[in-house]
């Protein structure tokens, strides 16, 4: 078979995958866009296993490692997005820009920049 | 022009519809659900392209696992149901994300299609009882020479584990205690 359409279908994966990462603001679509970038690197791997015909079959051995780097990815993420939810009361990435909220606002003015602390 | 070159075009245009679909959905359990058709694709692909035993891992952990881990997600978020808006950034944002997608897919096109070029290869009968043989070449690597990184990866796994439970514990406790506030940035330098 020829290898043209599986190395075209990793590239639409992969531009769905970039997409997905910048377009989306819920962060759990931004997880999927990265499922995506994932398994168009797993695709690419399997179809240059198949074409250099590996004796060690390095391509498919490095994408089940992968998959298995991919549950691992996203079982902590989730987990991350859920504390996020709790602590907020979404998963709005462009809301959620300042590290460390809900901050009140008696701490965020009282507390001053790091850099003023340095430059005494 | 032979029935694998058929197949996987069909399972490719699958797969890449429903990848594009799972980005631009504006409806977030579609996108998970286009995600699961878009994988389950891919796994056909892998099942043509001769990789019996990646095909399984991905219907197992990808369509099994993580996606019914991103549906919990979404719902646990409380994920809007029907059509939202608030899901996107706004036009100029997704207009420039559709631009760096294009170019970066491009670019990678243009590279990997002058590297493979007409290339054709030959994948072993698949289906037959040679298809056990399939299996045992990748067993034996991936037990002999691999085995190193793969005892490592159930390290990674543990490691995973152990932090996903610390994160959801944290959210539990009250909020002097839990883990984010000790990386606080806003406290008290001395």
């Amino acid at each position: 078979m020829h290898l043209w359409p599986a190395v075209l279908l990793a590239c639409v994966l992969v531009g769905a995958g970039l997409y997905g990462v910048l377009a989306r603001r819920n962060a759990v679509l931004v997880l999927i866009g990265l499922e995506l970038l994932l398994n168009a690197a797993n695709l690419l791997l399997v179809t240059f296993d198949a074409a250099y015909a590996d004796r060690l079959h390095g391509g498919q051995v490095l994408t089940l490692f992968v998959v298995t780097v991919a549950a691992a990815e996203i079982g902590v993420a989730l987990a991350v997005v859920l504390l996020l939810f709790r602590r907020r009361g979404d998963v709005d990435l462009l809301a959620a820009d300042h590290l460390g909220e809900p901050n009140d606002v008696e701490a965020s003015t009282d507390v001053r920049p790091l850099t003023d602390e340095a430059a005494r | 022009m032979t029935t694998r070159d058929v197949l996987f075009a069909l399972l490719a245009l699958l797969t890449g519809a429903s990848a594009v679909l799972s980005v631009t959905s504006r409806q977030v359990v579609h996108a998970a659900l286009w995600l699961v058709t878009a994988l389950g694709a891919l796994a056909g692909c892998y099942l043509v392209l001769g990789a019996e035993v990646v095909a399984l891992v991905q219907v197992l952990v990808y369509v099994g696992a993580i996606v019914v881990l991103v549906l919990f997600a979404l719902m646990l978020t409380r994920a809007p149901i029907g059509r939202s808006a608030e899901v996107d950034n706004p036009l100029l944002a997704r207009v420039a994300a559709a631009v760096v997608a294009v170019v970066g897919a491009g670019l990678l096109a243009t590279l990997l299609l002058a590297v493979v070029g007409g290339r054709t290869v030959v994948v072993d009968a698949t289906g037959t009882d040679q298809a056990r043989s399939a299996a045992q070449p990748l067993a034996r690597s991936l037990f002999g020479s691999w085995v190193l990184p793969f005892e490592l990866l159930s390290l990674l796994l543990l490691a995973a584990l152990v932090a996903a439970l610390v994160l959801s514990r944290a959210a539990g406790r009250s909020e002097s205690s839990s883990s984010i506030d000790s990386l606080d940035v806003g406290r008290r330098p001395r």
